[in-house]
């Protein structure tokens, strides 16, 4: 049996089938083509996957579809607003804080979630919030930097 | 072509631009293995062997069949034997009969994981549930996980056909030792013999997997007519296609692979494991088919690279001079031979100039999946092992340990054990810049060692093909075929606009698919920048060539009256002045009237890769009340030749660092009696999270490889080998204690704590 799912993502108002045991990241990828966010585990330990539900952030591989019914849901498709990116996906590109880059949505979405709650975070704070959000490629240096560097351009200092 | 670019300044080498396909990569746009859908896919599911080690007596596909939904299943059927030799493809040797039962057991299973039959599907629901109907009537057999063991005489024999290579008389009975190598330099004997101190030691390592993010993935459609289309997640498309077309029989121009943007590789996706399997399916189906691996199947299934054992005996007079070094290497391959011991023979004292070396190592199957190359395959082990004792001598000797290093540094000239005299090198320039450094220099605090170490990764060339176009309006699309994993795209198209003297943003770089460029090998061994950067070179003189013959064309004189200087297309000699300077953007316009579109070519074989030596030095903290290390402070030192990008060199050495660090202090393949894999998730197969390390710093050390146009010498891999035994000599100086086993985690630290204060 398939349900029928009524949500927002990234502002608009979308509706898909989706079957009980269905994940909230393959609802997202294959009947809603965005595949922005990633599978690199399946069991919530990779954080390549993770979204915004209602403002918190989840690795949208332990969500199911159908929890997501009428919440809203954000992810990194929503990021860039018209022609500007996101002051953090244009710090990820000047301090070249991507090399693969299959890490990089999720990184993205779980840092903008830091900042949203806390404008100011010292390197330990982003170091915690993106424990779970697992890099092979860059040994997070470039990362932390670009987070910090768009933290204080986004605070104006 | 091997001339240095002369100037003291490039315009475009050595800056900092954001890369080509940046913007994609941070909006979720790009398009990795899993990422593609194609119309009617089927979803293509693996049944993998529940047994470390089992004979197959049958397989019975016929309830699965019957399943609605199912549309092919495969199984050893369909994958008909190889013979077992040694072919070239690219530049590495594989043996299709290894290949083929990787991808497909035959005889028998040899790990758990290892694949017995897969299903295509019109659904991944029912793809599963047909793995469940087919039955396998396995014989189950004793099994082998560790090296030593598998070397016993007694020990169960995984490969019937191995028969110790390398050894006279040749044995008369199978075994697990697959081969044995041997590198001698001088006079071992007699190197010990001068020595006033000998440290002899054995240190063990374990298997370690490569973590990409982004698991294997592909989508295989195979028309009626033969033709067909992969797509896949690769470090090599190339390979690919000579990998599948070889096991399916297939002629290599009916299969077109492309390559998805790749999330991940360090030498583990140069092979191919769910290619052909998917292709065979599409093939009974003619409906395209998907395969992606989960975590668990890439854990027990792909890479890893090897555990080890590891001797290493060396002599050393008072003064510093090291008189001999000596050292076995047992390498675990997996169920197939072919683990990387050889270079890691070659690596062990490659830093060093040493008079009396040897060497000698051993390729050892157990019922393990076959390892894969992982960054530097070899070197990071045997080098671990030879820069802890090095430490150890230096401790002993009450030298400081870059001052050991600097007495017995190779350099320029140095005949390396393991053949050939090097050219110039940077591995003095390395070591004077960590004597330097902030971090040698700094303060330590309590419960914290430094230590350092040094590393050597050979690089390599091979068969690379650009294709430069000049487009009407003077931009430049540039088409290579190395997969580019981490910058490549920017540092192609940064030598590109170098060369031609036009604006970066007026390259735009791609990666081309099988059918559209000449072969390309992998990209692996840091040869990448290096060689795609040869042919970007080559082709884009070739531009440079065309226009100035188009241009000698309109202007009526000799092709060789007509200079390239400032980026511009000038007369020359008896003409100069006579007519109007031309840039690339003016020929490109009238390239219809002047013989049609300007192409350049760089098909290579790419020589001259040049060595990187680098050195590290690790700051840890111990927690003595529970044996956890943490690295504190970390410093990456590194000849790159000449950094294109130097922000994604940074990159390279300091993700290089962080696998280091994993591998030294938490990463292993823990197995379980039965022989089966009990970490096989990121929960508790720990790669190194952001919390757990702090920045690193790097050094860019430049000593430019003179046979590069731009000084290039190839970066990723080197960086990977000094980090275990820089952090096993901090943690010396943290713990009190002298440790041999990887990775040091906290039990094992405290135990050995322990045992010194008793």
């Amino acid at each position: 049996m398939k349900h029928h799912v009524t949500t927002m993502v990234n502002g608009d108002e979308v509706e898909f089938l989706c079957s009980t045991e269905q994940t909230l990241l393959d609802c997202l990828r294959d009947e809603l083509d965005l595949t922005g966010a990633k599978e690199g585990c399946g069991s919530g330990d990779c954080g390549a996957c993770s979204v915004l539900v209602d403002g918190r952030l989840v690795c949208s591989c332990l969500v199911l579809g159908v929890e997501v019914s009428g919440k809203k849901i954000e992810t990194i498709e929503g990021m860039a607003k018209g022609d500007e990116l996101h002051p953090l996906q244009r710090k990820f590109l000047e301090h070249a804080a991507l090399q693969c880059g299959i890490c990089t949505p999720g990184v993205l979405v779980a840092a903008k979630s830091l900042l949203e709650k806390n404008p100011d975070p010292t390197e330990t704070e982003v170091r915690y919030w993106l424990a779970g959000n697992l890099c092979r490629c860059t040994g997070y240096d470039k990362i932390i930097r670009a987070v910090m560097d768009a933290a204080a351009e986004m605070r104006g200092a | 072509m091997q001339e240095r670019v002369k100037g003291p300044q490039f315009d475009i080498v050595g800056t900092r631009p954001v890369r080509p396909d940046g913007a994609d990569k941070v909006t979720g746009r790009a398009k990795y293995g899993a990422d593609h859908r194609v119309a009617g896919q089927l979803v293509g599911k693996v049944l993998r062997s529940p047994y470390a080690h089992a004979r197959i007596r049958s397989i019975d596909v016929s309830a699965a069949a019957k399943l609605p939904g199912v549309k092919a299943i495969v199984t050893r059927e369909d994958f008909k034997d190889q013979p077992s030799e040694f072919v070239p493809a690219g530049e590495m040797l594989v043996n299709y009969r290894d290949v083929v039962r990787n991808v497909m057991a035959h005889e028998k299973v040899l790990f758990e994981g290892h694949p017995v039959a897969a299903v295509a599907a019109t659904s991944e629901s029912i793809a599963r549930a047909a793995l469940k109907l087919i039955k396998v009537d396995y014989e189950v057999l004793p099994h082998v996980i560790d090296v030593v063991e598998a070397m016993k005489p007694d020990a169960p024999v995984v490969d019937e056909t191995i028969f110790t290579a390398g050894v006279t008389p040749p044995p008369t009975k199978p075994s697990n030792v697959a081969k044995r190598v041997e590198f001698v330099l001088g006079d071992i004997e007699k190197g010990f013999k001068e020595a006033d101190l000998v440290i002899e030691r054995e240190f063990n390592t374990q298997p370690v997997h490569q973590g990409y993010i982004e698991p294997h993935a592909c989508i295989a459609t195979v028309s009626e007519d033969g033709t067909a289309e992969l797509w896949t997640t690769t470090q090599g498309h190339w390979v690919a296609r000579a990998h599948c077309a070889r096991l399916l029989g297939w002629d290599i121009t009916k299969l077109r692979v492309t390559s998805s943007e790749i999330g991940g590789g360090f030498g583990g996706k140069t092979v191919v494991y769910l290619e052909p399997v998917a292709l065979a399916l599409s093939a009974k189906t003619h409906r395209p088919v998907k395969m992606v691996m989960s975590r668990e199947e890439v854990f027990k299934a792909s890479g890893p690279t090897s555990g080890a054992n590891v001797w290493v005996k060396m002599g050393v007079k008072k003064d510093g001079t090291i008189t001999a070094g000596e050292a076995v290497l047992k390498y675990q391959a997996g169920c197939f031979q072919g683990s990387p011991v050889q270079p890691g023979c070659m690596c062990a004292f490659a830093p060093y100039d040493l008079a009396n070396v040897k060497v000698v190592g051993f390729d050892v199957l157990s019922n393990r999946p076959k390892v894969a190359a992982y960054r530097a395959p070899g070197g990071p082990i045997s080098e671990y092992a030879v820069e802890s004792v090095v430490d150890e001598i230096a401790e002993k000797l009450g030298m400081c340990p870059i001052e050991l290093r600097l007495k017995n540094a190779a350099k320029e000239g140095t005949k390396a054990a393991y053949g050939p005299k090097f050219g110039p090198i940077g591995m003095v320039e390395c070591l004077e810049a960590a004597k330097s450094s902030p971090h040698w220099n700094g303060p330590l605090g309590k419960n914290q060692g430094r230590g350092i170490a040094a590393g050597f990764w050979f690089n390599i060339g091979g068969e690379t093909t650009v294709n430069l176009q000049l487009n009407e309006d003077g931009t430049v699309t540039l088409m290579a075929g190395t997969p580019d994993i981490g910058g490549l795209r920017a540092s192609l198209a940064m030598m590109a606009a170098e060369e031609l003297k036009i604006p970066y943003e007026k390259v735009r770089p791609i990666i081309g698919d099988t059918a559209t460029l000449g072969y390309n090998f992998v990209t692996g061994g840091s040869r990448s920048t290096f060689s795609s950067g040869l042919a970007t070179v080559e082709a884009a003189r070739s531009i440079i060539k065309q226009a100035c013959g188009r241009a000698a064309k309109l202007w009526e004189i000799p092709e060789d009256a007509v200079t390239w200087e400032d980026g511009e297309i000038r007369p020359a000699g008896d003409n100069a002045g006579k007519f109007k300077a031309m840039k690339l953007a003016d020929i490109a316009k009238v390239a219809g009237k002047t013989g049609g579109a300007l192409v350049g070519v760089g098909a290579i074989s790419a020589q001259g890769a040049a060595p990187s030596f680098g050195v590290h030095i690790a700051d840890t903290e111990v927690d003595p009340d529970t044996g956890k290390l943490t690295v504190t402070r970390y410093t990456v030192i590194q000849d790159a030749g000449i950094a294109i990008h130097p922000s994604y060199v940074e990159g390279q050495f300091q993700g290089g660092a962080a696998q280091g660090i994993g591998w030294a202090l938490n990463e292993e393949y823990i197995y379980d009696d039965k022989g089966r894999l009990q970490n096989a998730g990121f929960l508790d197969y720990r790669i190194p999270v952001a919390s757990d390390l702090p920045m690193i710093e790097t050094i860019i050390v430049e000593v430019p490889n003179p046979r590069h146009p731009y000084g290039v010498r190839g970066i990723g891999e080197t960086a990977i080998v000094p980090p275990m035994a820089a952090v096993n000599a901090s943690a010396r100086r943290a713990t009190g204690v002298r440790m041999f086993e990887l990775p040091l985690s906290p039990p094992k630290v405290l135990k050995a704590m322990k045992g010194k204060s008793a």
